[in-house]
């Protein structure tokens, strides 16, 4: 176990080295480069721009730029909003919570359906069942998450009024209830990709699980199909969905920020977006990075979750 | 992998067992049948309208489909729907194909040296990767395209830069698998340069799953498209595209629902068949299916 945690983790440690210099690479490519809020003010004349490039030290080599841009990372030191001054990190922070809530309510859903569809799909395969259950995930991968909300605020919050049209609360209301009550279609919204995506895999991880030696095993010592199905072939199945929902984790976040923009939704993908508007630079290389970061973070737990479970990981 | 050796039994390829096999799956000739259709009217389209799609018409403003002459209705600006989408569709077409000619080259590049070479330029190459994998795309797609101009041929470029991984992964797999077969052995001995090994020895024996992960690629791209120029930063206006025109469509949803409906149902239907004729290809060309 010991050996498998350092590898895993000095692979995390390869990527996040390599994902950073992707970034520093974007930050150079953005107009006017980190000196763009500075570029932007009438006041300044070439001769100032030029003598705080130098005090800020951008007429240094890229290199030693990078290493000094990627220790101020790693210290927390994510550099100052443009619009209103304040920290970066403290403003992603606040934006953090949303998009979280947003994320776990529509991965329960797709976990919850998914996993249904799947297991039925594998244990009464070539049905009808299983054959609308494949069209249908196939065309809810190919539907576009934001027109789906569209639909969906059309359908269900103006033609027959059910659903708030977005944000996360009324003004002036803050019980719980009224958070469910704007949460549910955004969350639904989300849903629809991982569902189709869930429900594939499981149906292929329910099909490995059932040819499995240890089902023939427990059919021969007489026990029900039922509970063979729910302790042996199951349990086995969910395995690898722990991996999977650790790989999911950029498309999750991706249809976070065009839900989040439909909805407005108060979370990073809006924030992002406003930030674009604004150009301001430090909050959206800030939340490219924090977010690259969480995926490396949540594919290394669920890689660890998985040889926490099941030994012939740890292992092999 | 012997798709290609299989196929020159019969001279002639529909005859071939990767044709009957497409042939038969009824989905894939679905995709294939609705992209024609697309295509055409995209194609076509425009010039069988009496409008066309800058031609505003300030007293037809926000007619609904199948009123007066406009079929699918007109936009706040009064301009026929039908026309711009069939604009907007060539455009989004196009943007979507040749992203994906670009990432399938950079991904089989990238993929063929990677199982190749093996060793630390392969693991190198596959983190860089998933490095790129580990950001979610459409932050990738919305910081570029913001940094860089968006014209339509930089929408393509970018698209490609962040979609090119999974090529990259299923081509550095399936050269890796071929990489200690006896006919690249025979090859090396033969005093074959590398290159010549890997582009024109192993290349054409992954074929099969290089098609199909671009033909997926083309309905990502589409989709990719679709998202950044919803959002504003993909093709401007007033060059139109399937996700430019969502774009203003959001306040009138309440008036005028068809403005969203329409363009969103096209992508739909665009993206839908691409995954139909990539699923149909998969099991025509016996590629393992162990993805979705």
């Amino acid at each position: 176990m010991r050996g498998f945690l350092l590898s895993r983790l000095a692979q995390s440690v390869v990527l996040l080295l390599i994902v950073s210099i992707i970034g520093f690479a974007i930050l150079n490519i953005m107009p006017g480069g980190p000196m763009a809020q500075y570029g932007l003010d009438p006041g300044m004349t070439q001769h100032d721009l030029a003598r705080l490039k130098a005090q800020l030290g951008l007429d240094r080599p890229l290199w030693i730029q990078y290493l000094d841009w990627a220790w101020r990372l790693l210290r927390g030191d994510w550099g100052h909003s443009f619009r209103d001054g304040s920290p970066v990190l403290a403003v992603i922070g606040e934006h953090f919570f949303a998009t979280l809530l947003l994320m776990g309510s529509s991965t329960a859903i797709a976990i919850a359906i998914g996993t249904w569809i799947g297991i039925r799909g594998a244990t009464h395969r070539y049905s009808l069942f299983d054959y609308l259950a494949t069209i249908g995930a196939m065309v809810a991968l190919s539907v576009p998450t934001f027109w789906f909300g569209l639909v969906g605020i059309y359908v269900f919050s103006l033609r027959l009024g059910w659903l708030p049209v977005g944000n996360m609360y009324t003004i002036g209301d803050g019980s719980v209830l009224n958070y469910l009550h704007h949460l549910i279609l955004p969350s639904i919204v989300l849903s629809l990709v991982h569902v189709a995506v869930w429900s594939r895999y499981m149906r292929t991880a329910t099909l490995d699980a059932i040819s499995q030696e240890f089902v023939k095993t427990a059919r021969a010592k007489g026990l029900s199909e039922r509970r063979i199905l729910m302790k042996h072939v199951v349990g086995n199945a969910l395995l690898p969905m722990i991996t999977l929902a650790g790989m999911q984790l950029p498309s999750i976040l991706t249809g976070a920020l065009v839900t989040e923009t439909v909805f407005t939704w108060p979370g990073m993908g809006r924030l992002f977006l406003d930030s674009l508007g604004y150009s301001d630079y430090p909050v959206v290389m800030g939340l490219l990075m924090f977010t690259a970061i969480l995926v490396i973070l949540g594919n290394l737990i669920a890689d660890i979750a998985v040889a926490l479970v099941d030994p012939r990981v740890r292992l092999a | 992998m012997s798709v290609l050796t299989a196929d020159t039994v019969s001279s002639r390829w529909w005859h071939s067992r990767t044709a009957r096999r497409f042939m038969s799956h009824r989905l894939a000739l679905l995709g294939v049948a609705m992209i024609a259709v697309l295509t055409l009217a995209c194609v076509f389209g425009p010039y069988l309208l009496p409008y066309t799609s800058l031609y505003i018409d300030l007293r037809a403003r926000f007619s609904p489909p199948l009123t007066g002459n406009h079929f699918l209705g007109t936009d706040p600006l009064g301009r026929d729907l039908a026309a711009r989408l069939f604009m907007a569709g060539r455009i989004s077409l196009l943007v979507g194909f040749f992203s994906m000619l670009w990432s399938t080259l950079i991904g089989t590049l990238v993929g063929v040296v990677a199982g190749y070479r093996g060793g630390w330029i392969g693991a190198a190459l596959m983190r860089l990767v998933d490095a790129f994998l580990s950001f979610p795309s459409i932050f990738l797609l919305l910081a570029l395209s913001a940094a860089l101009k968006p014209s339509p041929i930089m929408i393509t470029i970018i698209i490609a830069i962040t979609s090119w991984m999974e090529v990259a992964r299923i081509v550095e797999a399936e050269v890796r698998s071929l990489r200690e077969r006896e006919f690249v052995q025979a090859g090396r001995m033969l005093g074959l340069s590398s290159a010549h090994i890997m582009f024109r020895e192993i290349l054409p024996n992954a074929v099969g799953p290089i098609i199909v992960a671009s033909t997926l690629t083309v309905a990502r791209a589409i989709l990719s498209e679709a998202y950044i120029s919803f959002l504003g930063y993909g093709i401007q206006p007033p060059l139109p595209s399937w996700g430019n025109m969502l774009n203003g469509a959001q306040q009138y949803l309440a008036s005028a629902p068809w403005l969203a409906i329409i363009p969103g149902a096209a992508i739909t239907m665009a993206v839908t068949s691409f995954n139909f004729i990539g699923d149909g290809l998969r099991d025509a060309l016996d590629v393992r299916n162990d993805h979705i």
